[in-house]
């Protein structure tokens, strides 16, 4: 097998390193979302959710945890469409022209920064689950430890492929663009609609319906579904919503998320396979 | 349409940039084994004809084979095959001297044991095996071009392309460059170099193109294109230069004559120590002064100058004495 992107993924991890700021700051930050958000808000909606009746026998989830899984969500979902940038700095500072003028295969280059990015996106979700636990997220709350690594593991697969899939996009657009400020652009018109349309931070269940609609083609929703499943469980209940995965719904989340990843790559490969830089 | 011999084969190649016909028809053929150059000014086409072959533009008209693969179809194989240094600085800025060898050894998917040996070698050749460890934006602009060049070095490709490689480096490094260019050219690689300097033109290669506004205007080896000019150029700057200019014209050995603001460029045929004092004593003859008088052999810049009427514009001038760089 050519291993061609390894030398993309070493480079850039390379880099990753060496830029202090922009390490600490990109493992300080999800914590920091967790530190304010989480424990703000848990207050408030502890307090809402608390007068509805539950299910009898069902285990009731404390918002923090609720939303543990959201910020896992977000912080990667963010850090996977800045991900390819790194490509429109090599394009614009000439550096992509080494690489074009090689041998390397063009998707190899488009695999590399995936792996790169994937690899962020785990020490970043290790971060916010350890320091969840810290702070009171009941993640793995009463598993045994055999079930604790599954249920990591499970968290791991999932984020996986949804970053790979982001990482792919961004890929694509950064190779097309001309400037970082178009990228931004795109990323910041992006975000939104998909971090809202989500229920990283509360349920979906009160949306318009059209709303509703659209977080059930979202990728994001299905990480999010994903990450409950295996940290918190199958059945619970939180702000006084009922949610239930069956091991089926699981597999249809993470099929759609495998989906959009493959699809993003062939993006991402047609694009490269035209680019010219100059 | 490859015939034996020829490593690189180009046929009426064009390349525009909207408006601007960059590469306007140029045929041309490099041999195995050889040094071959493109001599121009700014803005004559040549970068653009090297983004050409080495597939980082697309093809837009013409043929063009390297190493025996078309360009435009089998631009892998073509990748596989060369090596390049570009005209600008391509170095990430925050990696190592090291780094920089060793992700291009990898690129090329150079095994482990021959990455590490090439990298040693090369870094004694080009003096930087002290700066080994040090991120390449503390480099002076001559250790990045040097950087670059072993770089280019390190993958031993069957053709080598060098975009104007001795560019803001100093004398002695120049020169000692062009020692590692022919070092590398005797084991076997060939080079493909652009340049603006007549000089390296002129000591480096086996073969010389001169390239203005997108065409060739002039090939052939350097002694081939300086003899067009004739054997011996004399300059003079005369009391009256338009009837000099008569009366020179009907010498036998003289084969032209150029005008210059102040004087005449006579092209001779004969040995010009000998012709000289026979000039000089026609102009005596009808009372003409003389001012100034210089014998020379012709020189790259004759050359250049009388194919395109002008002297090589003096941006390049300025681009040799600014560092290479981006920033
Ligand atoms: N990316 C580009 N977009 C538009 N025009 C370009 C581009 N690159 C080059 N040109 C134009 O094409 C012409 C040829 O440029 P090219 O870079 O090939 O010249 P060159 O011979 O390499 O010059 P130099 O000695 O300055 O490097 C110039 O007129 C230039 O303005
Ligand atoms: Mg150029």
């Amino acid at each position: 097998m050519h291993t061609g992107f390894l030398t993309i993924y070493w480079r850039d991890m390379i880099r990753f390193v060496r830029f202090r700021t922009l390490l600490i700051s990109s493992l300080v930050q999800p914590a920091l979302w967790m530190a304010f958000f989480g424990i703000a808000m848990s207050a408030n909606f502890d307090r809402l959710g608390a007068g509805i009746p539950i299910v009898p026998g069902s285990i009731q989830v404390p918002y923090l945890t609720f939303m543990g899984a959201g910020v896992i969500a977000m912080t990667t979902l963010f850090t996977s469409l800045f991900g390819g940038i790194v490509l429109l700095f090599d394009k614009n500072w000439g550096l992509m022209r080494e690489i074009l003028a090689s041998p390397l295969p063009r998707n190899h280059i488009i695999l590399g920064i995936g792996l790169s990015g994937m690899t962020k996106s785990f020490i970043q979700a290790f971060i916010i689950i350890g320091f969840g636990l810290l702070i009171g997220v009941g993640f793995f709350a009463g598993f045994a430890p055999v079930d604790t690594i599954i249920a990591l593991l499970g968290v791991m697969l999932f984020v996986a492929v949804f970053s790979l899939g982001f990482l792919f996009f961004s890929a694509a657009i950064s190779i097309s663009m001309e400037t970082p400020e178009g990228l931004q652009g795109i990323i910041t018109l992006l975000t939104m609609p998909i971090f809202f349309a989500s229920n990283a931070l509360y349920p979906v269940s009160a949306f318009p319906v059209f709303l509703q609609e659209l977080s059930k083609w979202n990728p994001l929703t299905h990480l999010i579904n994903g990450i409950r499943y295996f940290a918190i469980g199958d059945e619970f209940y939180s702000i006084g919503v009922h949610y239930s995965q069956t091991p089926a719904d699981i597999f249809l989340s993470f099929s759609v998320l495998v989906g959009f990843a493959v699809s993003m790559f062939l993006v991402a490969w047609w694009r490269f396979r035209v680019a010219v830089v100059t | 349409m490859a015939e034996d011999g020829n490593i690189i084969e180009v046929k009426d190649l064009f390349h525009a940039y909207g408006d601007v016909q960059a590469v306007d028809g140029i045929s041309f053929a490099v041999r195995k084994g050889e040094i071959f150059s493109f001599l121009g000014p700014n803005g004559a086409g040549k970068s653009t004809a090297i983004n050409v072959l080495t597939t980082l533009q697309r093809l837009q008209k013409g043929e063009a084979m390297v190493a025996g693969f078309d360009v435009s179809k089998e631009s892998q194989k073509v990748r596989e095959s060369i090596g390049i240094v570009f005209q600008e600085v391509t170095l990430d800025r925050d990696m190592t001297v090291w780094e920089i060898l060793e992700f291009h050894g990898r690129l090329y998917s150079m095994g482990r044991e021959e990455r590490r040996t090439r990298i040693e070698e090369l870094l004694e050749l080009v003096e930087l095996a002290s700066k080994r460890d040090v991120l390449t934006k503390h480099l002076s602009g001559g250790m990045k071009r040097r950087l670059e060049i072993a770089r280019g070095l390190m993958t031993r490709p069957i053709v080598l392309f060098l975009d104007e490689p001795t560019i803001g480096l100093d004398p002695q490094t120049r020169i000692r460059m062009w020692g590692y260019i022919q070092e590398v050219n005797r084991q076997g690689t060939t080079i493909f170099l652009t340049t603006h300097y007549m000089d390296e033109a002129d000591q480096l290669s086996d073969r010389i193109c001169i390239m203005d506004r997108g065409r060739i205007i002039a090939r052939g080896r350097s002694w081939e294109l300086k003899n067009t000019l004739g054997q011996d150029l004399i300059y003079l700057e005369t009391s009256d230069n338009d009837e000099a200019e008569r009366i020179l014209g009907s010498v036998p050995d003289v084969k032209s004559i150029g005008r210059k603001s102040k004087g005449l460029l006579v092209m001779i045929t004969a040995d010009g120590t000998h012709l000289l004092p026979v000039l000089i004593e026609r102009l005596r003859e009808k009372h003409i002064g003389i001012v100034t008088v210089n014998l020379k052999k012709p020189s790259m810049d004759d050359v250049f100058v009388h194919y395109t009427g002008r002297e090589i514009r003096d941006e390049s001038q300025e681009k040799q004495s600014t560092a290479p760089g981006r920033k």
